[in-house]
């Protein structure tokens, strides 16, 4: 079946050879950071993990969020997302690679990183993290490849295929909610420290997934021949509008828990990402466009005209999905780290060359979620044609 | 081919069965007459030991040379880079400028509120403002950082003394996220060019791994009081926790301490007479 990925048009290959020249780019600025050290990123002492956790944190999420057309198909029979749930396991499986990606360049030692392995710890929630990550991207790629070649062969897929399935439904949850236990069994760390960090990880993957789904729907109607249907989108950003609204609700939980309390070792985190604190405020614009952009959208949604609008709809979905990345990426490193546990106030900016490297794990998934998209797609319009 | 590497073999086999009969001859050649080649292990011992190990910083006998005294003989011993100093531009070409806030400290003082930033108050007392108070790894009874280690680089003695192995760190940092106080550091580069002298006692790091304050495990292994308390002329004592005889409990006893963020459940083994 791989062949059909060397077998395209000329704009196919220019974004190939676009994607390999942006995976270069990354590979070198690594290269630099390999053999020199994290000093060239603009993490410190008191902000101690940067962009690349925080981009790790979002993927997660949105690879979870390709559970959301699993569950309608294989547990409610919800015939018209059978030409999606493809791309839901696909995109899961891009994603999945870049979150390895940007858990292995965020490494001090990297060479090191079979440790983990070497000496299993079940106490440290990293542990858990490794197994349900490579757990859920093994099954999506089983899953998706054996689907999709007895979709290919007009035979149904073997067996076997049904139980991983299943399993890959609580694997989906488990990614976020392990990976919002990283953050939230923390003592020390009042953003943090919260029951409802891994509640409001899965809403906004809920929201962030489908909605960069949807998008991706409108480039392979743009692009191929394969149509995803135009009810199936609609019945996702349904999804992305009850899963997104879930999301600022429980934000408001969150920031009236603080603000009403008033205990300073929570309320100065949420202080600094939404107004500032003594007189740092690189977070503020950022916040507030996130929650601008993500409160917009609920609305677009929410309105049956706006939602059914098909001009609108990308709009929609890209607003969300931004909102929804400096909301989860950016927010919560920046808000869990500033002020320090002494509670010094140093903030974070990542540095050019963290930027081109994060970029370039971003060229790398592109580049495997193209992959998978031109074997998906091809087999799709084979079948049909 | 059969034949050849049957062949072959027989011919290896035979010279390793040389070897192993030479190997008794060998060493009988090689030890002394009263005594075995093999290496032998013996309890040193002066070493000191406790049950749980614990530090009492008197705050008032603090006052800043003292401090300067008790950083400088920490850090230098324990091979802590200073980046505030030029690197041999011969030795260490090309070594790129430092950037903030990435430096690594062992042991350092703080102003009262970033100390105890729970115990923030507008009507403190005076004296304290300007008092600096010593901060370091409190060696927690409930470590959060060995909690968070995936491969347990970062691990609790028996003795209480929370240690580090720097050879199996992966560098992931989230021990440094885990730790409510503040004192993890992360080797963002090579540390030997900003290591003035180098203290052939101690291991220096490599970049990419995370250290922190090791009790001096080194030093009370050999029977030696830790650096800090060494340098601190009375102010900082060491010793056992469990021990009600020991000097650190009569102090405890008879003084009124306080430790950082007592609420979380870490139980820090550090504790301050204010």
């Amino acid at each position: 079946m791989l062949e059909i990925a060397i077998q395209g048009s000329k704009k196919y290959w220019l974004w190939i050879v676009l994607l390999l020249a942006v995976m270069g780019a990354g590979a070198i600025a690594y290269a630099d950071q390999f053999l020199n050290g994290l000093q060239i990123t603009g993490m410190s002492r008191d902000v101690s993990w940067g962009f690349y956790i925080a981009n790790f944190t979002f993927l997660v999420g949105v690879a979870a969020g390709g559970v959301m057309v699993v569950i309608p198909y294989y547990l409610h029979d919800y015939e018209r997302f059978h030409r999606i749930t493809i791309l839901g396991e696909f995109l899961a499986v891009a994603c999945l690679v870049m979150c390895l990606l940007f858990i292995v360049v965020d490494l001090g030692q990297p060479i090191r990183m079979l440790n983990v392995l070497l000496y299993p710890t079940p106490h440290s929630m990293l542990f858990w993290d490794m197994i349900v990550l490579n757990g859920y991207l093994f099954l999506n790629i089983v899953v998706g490849w054996k689907v999709l070649e007895a979709e290919r062969n007009q035979i149904e897929p073997v067996w076997w295929t049904k139980p991983l399935v299943y399993l890959s439904i609580p694997f989906a949850i488990g990614i976020h909610t392990v990976t919002a236990y990283l953050y939230c069994g923390l003592p020390g760390r009042g953003f943090w420290l919260t029951a409802i960090l891994a509640p409001r990880f899965l809403a906004s993957a809920f929201a962030a997934g489908p909605a960069f789904l949807i998008i991706l729907c409108y480039i392979i109607r743009k692009f191929t021949k394969f149509d995803p249907g135009w009810e199936a989108m609609q019945t996702l950003s349904k999804i992305v509008c009850y899963a997104i609204i879930a999301n600022l609700f429980f934000f408001a939980c969150e920031v009236f828990v603080v603000y009403y309390s008033g205990i300073p070792g929570h309320l100065s985190h949420m202080q600094y990402l939404l107004f500032g604190l003594h007189g740092h405020n690189m977070m503020v614009p950022w916040m507030w466009s996130a929650l601008i952009l993500m409160g917009l959208g609920a609305i677009f949604l929410l309105i049956p005209k706006l939602r059914n609008n098909r001009a609108l709809l990308p709009v929609t979905c890209a607003m969300i999905f931004f909102g929804a990345w400096i909301d989860k990426a950016l927010g919560m490193i920046a808000g869990g780290f500033v002020p320090s546990p002494l509670h010094h106030v140093n903030e974070y900016a990542p540095t050019l060359q963290e930027g081109i490297i994060a970029l370039g794990v971003y060229g790398a998934g592109l580049f495997v979620l193209t992959i998978l998209y031109k074997l998906a797609t091809t087999v799709k319009e084979e079948v049909r044609g | 081919m059969m034949i050849k590497s049957r062949r072959s073999f027989l011919k290896v086999a035979g010279i390793a069965a040389i070897g192993m009969g030479a190997a008794p001859v060998m060493n009988l050649a090689a030890s002394e007459p009263h005594g075995s080649a093999q290496p032998k292990t013996e309890k040193n011992e002066e070493t000191l030991h406790a049950e749980r190990w614990g530090m009492v910083i008197n705050t008032s006998k603090l006052n800043e040379e003292v401090v300067e005294a008790i950083k400088e003989a920490c850090h230098k011993s324990h091979n802590v880079p200073d980046f505030t100093i030029e690197p041999d531009a011969e030795k260490y070409s090309g070594t790129r400028p430092v950037r903030d806030g990435q430096e690594i400290k062992w042991i350092w003082d703080e102003h009262f509120h970033y100390a105890f930033p729970d115990k923030e108050d507008e009507f403190l007392a005076e004296k304290f403002h300007d008092l600096p108070f010593l901060v370091t790894c409190n060696h927690c009874k409930n470590p959060p950082c060995v909690q968070a280690c995936p491969t347990q680089a970062t691990f609790k003695r028996e003795d209480g003394i929370v240690l580090m192995d720097y050879h199996r760190c992966i560098g992931c940092r989230f021990c440094m996220a885990a730790c409510p106080y503040g004192s993890r550091n992360f080797n963002f580069r090579d540390p030997r060019p900003f290591i003035e002298e180098t203290d052939p006692d101690f291991p220096t790091r490599t970049k990419g791994v995370v250290e922190k304050c090791n009790l001096c495990a080194e030093r009370l292994a050999k029977g030696e009081q830790p650096h800090c308390v060494e340098a601190s002329e009375g102010a900082i004592v060491v010793g056992d926790l469990e021990d009600p005889e020991s000097e650190i409990r009569t102090l405890l006893a008879e003084h009124y301490t306080i430790r950082r963020k007592q609420s979380l459940g870490t139980e820090p083994s550090v504790y301050y007479i204010v």
